[in-house]
């Protein structure tokens, strides 16, 4: 690990006068001069110890009052600090509550030991886990190279890679956790350098490669995640979270899908489907949602709107798995809440 | 990660050295070096200016309690807490397998929790207390579920073994009636190469059932 100094910072404007870069803009033009934020801190030391970055200053923002608070109103919603840990969402009774999907989400990520000391704000704003990505010596587009070694047809390890959206870097989004916000459409609230505060769903908080191959989230330098808010869910809603692993002790996620739904009767009046591990940013499938407005959900509706979300599916040499995958996971869990 | 070559502290950790002696003993005058009395509660304090404090990138004296303990410490913002357990203050129970938070050996406990030492800085403790394996057993009797392991056989190579025990601990001082899934739970983030986990749950039961 290189040597840096450490400024623990007092509250989030003071830190936003210290930090100058983000782990992503380290990546592609290391100045040396690196001060970036760190609150769990758990991408950020693999990266420092991976060589990917070489921050010259840490800014603590884990510590700043008023971070780590988490509450519940039912006319505003879910409001969840930056600093709120992994854990403590799984084992709010509110979450449990009213938000199935998202705890089960977060119950399904990572390890009990990396869910203590994980923020949510660190978990969304985590790199991708693509080991081309992650390794020094791949200089892969996302880092500055000229190509996906992932994508190649002789020698691209991609089987754990993107089915849609894969037309550029092909990697996923690490967030699993993502997955279900994203079907709760909650909304990042950052501040920016000059200290103003911005709102953004969570969907345009995630930048596409083939948008910009440079980011994955739209966090310039300076911009410091304050809170996560997740609106209530709506009477009759019900909701579930489906996660595929290699194994079952813990591991990333091979297709995770996310399903909140507003039932009418026993039709859909009203549904979120999101896919995790599907694309290089967490998706809704938009047009399998259409496909089940005003329908029951059952076998039948289920596997069709599967079907409708990988229609446009373009698998990679080894990750074909993932398409049948998505189908029998996306039909999980529409039947979890028919 | 390099290794931390410096000379251990390690005198703190059987005298218990008053944070003056060690100031003295530690010849911690030289410019640029600060004590660092680490935490959310010293920075809440209310006399203390709206501005954060800068740490480094040199050494750094900090106090950490560690298993009941407080120890004076000499470290660097890069230092991890498993680095300044097992380099510093000789603690070598824990053990750093894979660096990165993904295998577990290194579980220790901050303020009853487990987490990773390999990916917590020391920087990052602050007036937490610490509980490593080596402060597991009481009176100088081994816990229950340590007892456990060596009846049920549950090490072979060992090196996942601390971190183990660590997340079994954690579990049975949580739930009093675990079930098999609760154990299996509790230790999903352990890796064990050898696969010694069948006799990891069936010790974990068993110590729940004579914690009783």
């Amino acid at each position: 690990m290189n040597k840096f100094s450490w400024y623990e910072a007092k509250s989030v404007e003071d830190a936003i006068e210290q930090a100058n870069s983000t782990v992503s803009e380290e990546i592609y033009t290391p100045t040396g001069k690196a001060s970036i934020y760190k609150s769990g801190g758990i991408d950020v030391w693999d990266m420092v110890k991976e060589g990917l970055i070489a921050p010259q200053m840490i800014v603590n923002v884990r510590n700043i009052k008023g971070l780590d608070k988490m509450s519940f109103d039912p006319d505003s919603g879910l409001s969840i600090g930056a600093n709120v840990t992994l854990t403590e969402i799984e084992q709010s009774p509110e979450v449990s509550e009213h938000y199935t999907a998202l705890q089960q989400a977060v119950a399904h990520a990572a390890t009990p030991q990396l869910r203590n000391m994980s923020t949510l704000a660190g978990n969304l704003a985590q790199r991708t886990r693509c080991w081309y990505f992650r390794s020094a010596d791949h200089p892969c587009m996302r880092k500055g190279g000229d190509r996906c070694y992932a994508r190649s047809q002789q020698t691209g390890q991609n089987e754990n890679h993107a089915i849609l959206d894969n037309g550029s870097c092909v990697s996923l989004h690490a967030s699993s956790v993502a997955t279900a916000l994203l079907a709760y459409e909650a909304s990042i609230v950052y501040l920016d350098a000059k200290g103003e505060s911005h709102e953004v769903p969570i969907e345009d908080f995630f930048v596409s490669p083939s948008q910009d191959i440079w980011r994955e989230n739209i966090l310039s330098p300076g911009d410091l995640i304050t809170e996560i808010k997740v609106p209530t869910p709506s009477s009759g809603t019900r909701s579930h979270y489906v996660k595929q692993v290699a194994r079952e002790s813990y591991d990333w996620s091979l297709a995770d899908v996310a399903v909140v739904a507003k039932m009418n009767g026993n039709k859909c009046e009203k549904i979120t489907i999101a896919l995790g591990a599907a694309a290089p940013t967490p998706v809704r499938a938009y047009r399998a949602e259409e496909a089940l407005i005003n329908q029951v959900i059952n076998k039948e509706s289920a596997k069709l709107a599967g079907e409708t979300a990988m229609a446009s599916a373009r698998p990679l040499t080894m990750n074909g798995y993932k398409v049948p995958l998505f189908l029998t996971t996306i039909s999980q869990a529409l039947l979890e809440i028919a | 990660m390099k290794k931390n070559s410096k000379k251990s502290h390690a005198e703190g950790h059987s005298k218990g050295l008053s944070r003056r002696g060690f100031l003295r003993g530690a010849g911690l005058t030289t410019a640029g070096t600060v004590v660092f009395t680490t935490g959310v509660q010293a920075f809440e304090a209310h006399t203390q200016p709206a501005k954060g404090t800068s740490f480094g990138p040199g050494s750094i004296g900090i106090e950490m309690k560690v298993n009941g303990r407080m120890q004076s410490l000499t470290v660097e913002p890069r230092t991890t807490l498993a680095t300044a357990l097992r380099d510093h203050l000789s603690l070598t129970g824990t053990k750093v397998v894979c660096d990165r938070g993904s295998c577990s050996a290194c579980t220790v406990f901050i303020d009853g929790k487990p987490v990773n030492a390999c990916i917590t800085m020391a920087l990052d403790v602050g007036d937490r207390e610490v509980i490593t394996i080596e402060g597991i057993a009481r009176n100088g009797e081994l816990h229950p579920v340590q007892e456990a392991f060596i009846e049920h056989d549950a090490s072979q190579c060992g090196y996942c073994t601390p971190g183990m025990v660590m997340s079994c601990v954690h579990l049975l001082e949580n739930e009093e009636n675990p079930s098999l899934e609760d154990v299996k739970a509790a230790t999903r983030g352990n890796l064990c190469r050898c696969g010694t986990y069948p006799h990891v749950f069936k010790a974990t039961l068993s110590a729940a059932e004579k914690m009783k």
